[in-house]
């Protein structure tokens, strides 16, 4: 008789737990339906206001019309052109800003001397835009792609810098002592713990530098340039080629989220013991 | 004992001076410790003991007086210190923080696979070598520790408080678990703690510290015989005793500190 109770309550226990993991399951997928909707609601409510003419449909096409001539543009070929110019020069900016932008914050987190020299420069230049010096950069490297990727560097170096430093300079202490105390020597305390212990600091101003190299390449390739998302979104707006414009505009942005989603699987790859 | 000690610390004083005002954080440190000796400096928080193992282990240097450590080995580090629970370094795996002295003394690769394969199956860690140790307990970080000191054999161990942030359970075994480990290598032992159990339970022989400034008032021995268990400790009429004695020690020297 105790035992069937028992198995009554135990059955009753089992069911209320089940009802709420489903319930669980379903705010989950709440949750994702909401993050997928949102850019969705965005483009249906563009949509209907511009069919209906409420917003002026000559500066805000439809979505549906900009997919439309996305797909015209890149039959010709010549979108692919300008989008592979400007990778071209998005990645060859980025790694030559990043690069030189690790090794000189690793070097300013582990040495305190060169911290306090680098740094009031660092602080000094960064708020200087260099799309402002771009006119120098033409004059010095010429209307090449190499001129474009300095432009990009310049940007990109800043953040990375000094987020890098900061990471370093911001390891634990008691690492350092352990590092001490079991003898390693600089090299290795290079590799072992500078490195590494920067390294989720650091991911977060690459992933900024990533941001800023969008945003510069577009208007250095505004300015002088032939080629490229930039040329391509600012010809189409002074020839009144809108729908091209955002064409470009929208590629930017796919870029951008592409780029996170890259640099936060590198994350994973990089820091796996942070979960 | 006519050997040399292996420890022999004379007139060791640390002073931390900072604008124009002077803290005496040890006073004329005189120890001498023996080879094998497993030795449980015990005050209250404030008493310097920390800046002592500090001093010891290189991460500091005194203000005056000097210490010695005999060597005999070459090869041999002079001291590991075993840390307060954080010491264990996220960012290597298990088995690579428990090879890590013998890594950054580029010892011989077949060396350090014997070495930290034994000590991880010592300390029940075998299994877990591939973790980080976000993803294990703070009990089994702490064997991290002891296996990563152990390992790099040295001549002396040094031990800061290595069992204050675990839970009361956990730290009974890994008391006893230490001791067994320990028991195999009869390495000299300097064991910082504030908890008398803990050091009734671990030493030869208890130093006792008093605050403000820092100073070694009193030794005792504890002869109880080994292998040592908890219960066996804890049921030990003598060392209730001892337990009282200490403790009344340790009052005193806290009123004092406060009345200056």
């Amino acid at each position: 008789m105790a035992t069937k109770v028992e198995e009554i309550y135990m059955e009753n226990s089992i069911a209320v737990e089940e009802q709420m993991w489903r319930k669980g399951r379903r705010r989950q997928q709440l949750k994702h339906m909401l993050t997928v909707a949102s850019p969705v609601c965005l483009l249906v409510l563009w949509e209907v206001l511009s069919r209906t003419n409420i917003i002026d449909a000559r500066f805000f096409p439809p979505p549906t019309e900009i997919i439309g001539t996305f797909f015209k543009m890149a039959a010709s070929g010549d979108l692919f052109n300008h989008l592979g110019i400007s990778l071209y020069r998005i990645i060859g900016g980025f790694l030559l800003g990043v690069i030189p932008a690790i090794l000189l914050g690793l070097i300013m987190g582990m040495y305190r001397p060169v911290r306090y020299f680098f740094q009031p420069l660092v602080m000094a230049l960064m708020p200087i835009p260099t799309l402002a010096l771009m006119p120098i950069i033409l004059i010095i490297f010429g209307i090449s792609d190499f001129s474009k990727m300095i432009t990009i560097a310049g940007s990109v170096f800043f953040p990375v810098v000094i987020n890098t430093a900061a990471g370093v300079a911001n390891i634990d202490g008691i690492y350092l002592d352990v590092a001490k105390n079991y003898g390693a020597k600089s090299k290795d305390f290079f590799f072992k713990i500078a490195l590494p212990g920067a390294l989720p600091v650091m991911l977060e101003g690459i992933q900024m530098g990533q941001a800023i190299a969008l945003l510069t390449i577009v208007a250095a390739e505004m300015m002088g340039a032939h080629s490229g998302i930039g040329y391509l979104i600012w010809t189409s707006y002074k020839a009144f080629l809108l729908q091209q414009m955002y064409v470009g505009l929208i590629l930017i942005s796919f870029f951008g989220y592409f780029f996170s989603l890259l640099l936060r699987m590198l994350q994973k790859v990089l820091i796996p013991w942070k979960k | 004992m006519s050997e040399a000690p292996k420890i022999q610390i004379n007139h060791l004083t640390k002073i931390y001076f900072k604008k124009h005002k002077a803290v005496t954080a040890l006073k004329d440190i005189n120890l001498s410790i023996n080879d094998g000796e497993f030795v449980c400096l015990l005050g209250p928080s404030g008493c310097g003991k920390t800046t002592l193992l500090r001093i010891l282990a290189g991460l500091e240097k005194p203000s005056a007086g000097e210490f010695h450590i005999r060597r005999t080995s070459k090869d041999r580090p002079l001291q590991s210190m075993i840390f307060q629970e954080k010491g264990v370094i996220p960012w290597l795996t298990v088995e690579e923080n428990v090879a890590f002295g013998l890594k950054m003394r580029h010892m011989p690769k077949t060396t350090i696979k014997q070495q930290t394969d034994y000590y991880l199956e010592k300390v029940g860690l075998k299994e877990f070598r591939k973790l980080y140790p976000s993803e294990i307990s703070g009990g089994m970080k702490q064997r991290v520790s002891i296996a990563r000191a152990f390992a790099n054999d040295p001549e002396i161990l040094l031990m800061d408080e290595p069992f204050a942030a675990l839970d009361e359970q956990n730290k009974f075994i890994l008391q006893e678990e230490l001791l067994t480990i320990w028991s195999e290598t009869k390495k000299t032992v300097l064991f910082i703690t504030h908890s008398i159990d803990e050091a009734l339970l671990l030493s030869d022989r208890i130093v006792l510290m008093s605050t403000q400034p820092g100073q070694i008032v009193r030794e005792k021995m504890i002869d109880v015989p080994r292998p040592r268990k908890v219960e066996a400790i804890r049921s030990n009429p003598e060392m209730e005793k001892e337990f009282v004695d200490i403790w009344e020690h340790l009052q005193t020297a806290v009123e004092k500190a406060r009345q200056s």
